[in-house]
């Protein structure tokens, strides 16, 4: 295995969480909604994931148990902000704090146990090429799920007339409402599915990434997420892109360290946020490009009237 | 008052509204509304902001359910439990804020309204084969949000008319087009009634409904107050039954009684502006004047610059050079809005929620944030810590309240919690109170019922009369006959000469808002 190729995967390997749980997030914040537990659901998945499959011997049942560990985690974010019109920031706010909490008293007699790494793919011949076999053909199942996923949103959002749907939800929640769409239900929908993904996110990072569970092991990647979404003014194929940019600014910052490279690792930690603004800076310069690109009705509780 | 009850024209109703109730907590919103509405026919529907029209409306369309009552379709009970079981019945609404979705294309807002599956490219082919039909051309693939408010309202109707409709209702069609689009509005309109659809028309506006309509439903009060033959009454009558009492005719005494000479209290010269954003209009070389005692009237259809020509005369976009913006012979082009409020100008915006007035701030607030720095001395307290006079404070909003008849639940509410029409008079009201020299006012009546309407008018005139120049930005042309002294039109952010209100007639003020103006000889559309 070359250099080259070491850096790419492992740039896909801290790619790939970020990716999930902002396409998760994308999908909720077209709705309307904006869950700022991503980081919450997250680590609530790495830890039923870490667990399930300790208990269970699977890699795959703890991947399950991580993906539905999230959407219960978001059912809870939705039945207070959708169903109890709460606010949308303090909630998703509080739901973070909570899946912190939550999973480091979960996860408490799982620290320093052996994980069960999930078995990455092996096809003779193709993964063997030089340079890209192994990136292309060598990976774990979820960086392939990952890449399917980003295709699937895409296509869901901008072919399919239940994506029309959801986007019209997320532009003008009373308008939607008056021609009968259930704005309510919708939502709840997107929430659950950005909940599944940020779980799934999570099994990825105590079931592959670091197959053993460390207290806050999701380390502020659930913000990244967030500032990914903005980053990729709420477009799927951006958001691969914006994963990968990060991604790789993670590890070259870690590649940097090892070189005796002197970029303070504080600034290199702080790039995706300063992207994140200067992206929303240029957006909002431009208001037909905030109208194209921002779901209006972001944040805003939905209150049908009477 | 007369009740006449006539026998609807048809044997078999297209539909049949039976002791229809609303209750919202205590209020009766609708108090057994009977309605019958007949095949082939357009019906009227008319009452006051607040007299049970759009919930009577909500649930015929299935937005509502009635606390009791029965809906009658084809001779059959039915249950509109939502709008979706509305559309498959046949019943289609044109909405009266419209119910688009600005980032989506006209042809994606057009297939979310059609419960079929359909793809979108035979959405967008049969909306442009339907709007050929109907004299309404639209570009399927344009992004609604770069759309006039003319071509969204045909959007919304040609989205109605996909569904094949049997009943349409339409909420306000004509409140945002020129005399000449409402006309081939009516002609599409009377297309689709002599193809035997049924329209329910809900209007302010009685002259169109006399000449347009059928029958007519009047309601007041939540209570069905007549069925009549629109065509059998005078638009007084109609306006008698709606409100119950004769409606004030804005009175507007000669501006040469007064007893100072004119003078000029706002100039603009040479005025021009490069467009803000994609949504923006330019503005070319607008120049006016406006005399103490006198309200100039600026015609126009939305977005045709009236709304940028107003954020540059109050302040809110500044120019960039000296001289453009005169108030009471004060250079104000370089000073914000607070400065030019100082100079003895006040401004009413065109939106009420979000620009004129905070929604989720009491009215005390929302009086405190227009006036601040005019009123200082009586609003705030001196002393280092400079607290808000909350007594003076409630004692002007009282005033208003008073002065303006504005009509309110709670004690101080919030913006948000007063109706459209109640939310303008106290905004018109809150301005007024400070007797300013100038004032101008974008839209003041929009979306404002009648009694209201009339109330709001004669206070720019009798605030016009006592010395101020008034300058009211309306799209209603009947408005702007009642009440202006002057007249001009915006057209493509160019203001047309101010002309005379008894050299103006209805033919005249479309053409000047379409760019050209008779007057001068031959017609030149979009002249510079």
């Amino acid at each position: 295995m070359t250099m080259f190729e070491a850096i790419l995967l492992t740039i896909a390997t801290a790619a790939t969480p970020l990716l999930i749980a902002a396409l998760g997030e994308l999908v909720v914040e077209r709705s309307g909604v904006l869950n700022l537990g991503v980081e919450g659901m997250m680590i609530m998945g790495a830890v039923s994931g870490f667990a399930a499959a300790q208990m269970t011997g699977s890699a795959w049942l703890g991947l399950l148990a991580a993906v539905l560990a999230g959407a219960a985690f978001s059912l809870l974010f939705g039945f207070l902000t959708l169903t109890l019109a709460t606010n949308q920031v303090a909630t998703g706010l509080a739901l973070t704090l909570l899946g912190l909490g939550a999973s480091a008293m979960i996860g408490e007699s799982f620290v320093g146990l052996p994980g069960i790494r999930m078995q990455s793919l092996y096809i003779q011949g193709l993964t063997d090429i030089p340079y890209v076999g192994k990136f292309l053909f060598g990976q774990d199942p979820i960086f392939y799920l990952s890449i399917f996923l980003t295709a699937a949103v895409a296509w869901f959002l901008f072919k399919t007339r239940a994506g029309l749907t959801l986007r019209s939800v997320g532009d003008n929640h009373t308008s939607a409402h008056a021609l009968g769409v259930p704005v309510i239900r919708i939502r709840y929908l997107a929430v659950l599915f950005g909940g599944a993904c940020a779980g799934l996110a999570g099994a990825q990072l105590s079931l592959v990434y670091v197959p053993q569970w460390v207290e806050n092991m999701s380390s502020g990647r659930g913000w990244i997420a967030l500032a990914l979404v903005v980053f990729a003014s709420w477009r799927p194929w951006r958001i691969l892109a914006g994963a990968y940019l990060f991604g790789a600014v993670t590890i070259g910052q870690l590649h940097a360290q090892a070189l005796g490279i002197g970029v303070p690792s504080q600034l290199m930690s702080a790039l995706p946020y300063l992207a994140t603004i200067i992206v929303l800076v240029l957006i909002s310069r431009n208001k037909r490009l905030t109208l194209m690109n921002t779901p209006t009705s972001l944040g805003k509780a939905f209150v049908p009237d009477r | 008052m007369t009740t006449t009850t006539i026998k609807d024209g048809s044997e078999n109703p297209l539909l049949e509204a039976d002791k229809l109730t609303k209750i919202f907590g205590t209020l009766k919103a609708c108090d057994a509304i009977d309605l019958t509405i007949g095949k082939g026919e357009i019906h009227a529907l008319l009452g006051e902001n607040g007299a049970g029209k759009s919930t009577l409306v909500k649930m015929l369309f299935g937005a509502l359910q009635p606390t009791s009552g029965g809906i009658s379709w084809k001779g059959e009970p039915v249950t509109v439990s939502s709008p979706a079981v509305g559309r498959s019945l046949g019943i289609g609404m044109v909405f009266q804020h419209f119910s688009l979705f600005d980032a989506l294309t006209a042809a994606e807002n057009i297939a979310l309204s059609l419960d079929e599956k359909a793809p979108l490219d035979s959405i967008a082919e049969r909306a442009r084969e339907i709007g050929q039909t109907y004299g309404l051309p639209v570009d399927p693939d344009a992004l609604v949000g770069d759309l006039s408010v003319g071509e969204r309202q045909r959007i919304e109707i040609i989205r109605c008319l996909l569904q094949n409709p049997d009943l349409i209702i339409l909420d306000e069609p004509t409140s945002v087009l020129t005399p000449q689009e409402a006309d081939l509005l009516f002609l599409t309109l009377e297309r689709l009634r002599s193809e035997g659809k049924s329209i329910l028309y809900i209007s302010h506006r009685l002259e169109e409904v006399r000449r347009l309509c059928d029958r007519a439903t009047v309601l007041r009060h939540g209570k069905v107050v007549s069925h009549c033959d629109p065509r059998g009454e005078t638009a007084s009558s109609l306006a008698r039954m709606m409100v119950g009492s004769d409606i004030h005719v804005i009175e507007r005494p000669s501006v040469e009684k007064l007893a100072n000479k004119p003078t000029p209290l706002l100039q603009i010269n040479g005025l021009s502006q490069k467009p803000r954003g994609p949504f923006s209009v330019a503005l070319h070389n607008i120049n006016l004047v406006v005399n103490s005692g006198e309200v100039l009237g600026i015609a126009g259809v939305a977005g045709n610059g009236q709304g940028e020509l107003f954020d540059a005369i109050s302040g809110e976009v500044r120019q960039e050079q000296a001289g453009k913006v005169t108030i009471r012979s004060t250079d104000a082009s370089l000073l914000g809005i607070s400065a030019r409020r100082k100079l003895g100008a006040a401004f009413v915006p065109e939106e009420r929620l979000g620009h004129g007035a905070v929604p989720d701030m009491a009215l005390t607030q929302n009086l405190l944030l227009s006036r601040h720095s005019t009123d200082k001395k009586v609003f705030v307290s001196g002393g280092l810590l400079k607290l808000v006079a909350q007594s003076s404070l409630a004692t002007a909003a009282k005033r208003i309240i008073s002065r303006m008849d504005v009509r309110k639940s709670a004690d101080n509410p919030d913006a948000s919690a007063l109706s459209g029409g109640n939310l303008q008079k106290f905004l018109i009201g809150r301005e007024l109170d400070r007797a300013p020299s100038v004032l101008v006012v974008n839209q003041p009546t929009w979306g404002v019922d009648a009694g209201a309407a009339a109330l709001i008018r004669q206070a720019l005139v009798n605030l016009a009369r006592s010395g101020s120049a008034v300058v009211v930005i309306s799209q209603d042309l009947d408005e702007l006959f009642e009440i202006s002294d002057m007249m001009a039109a915006m057209v493509h952010g160019r203001l047309s000469q101010s002309v005379p209100i008894e050299a103006m007639n209805m033919e005249r003020a479309g053409l000047m808002m379409g760019g050209a103006d008779a007057s001068s000889g031959p017609i030149h559309v979009g002249a510079a």
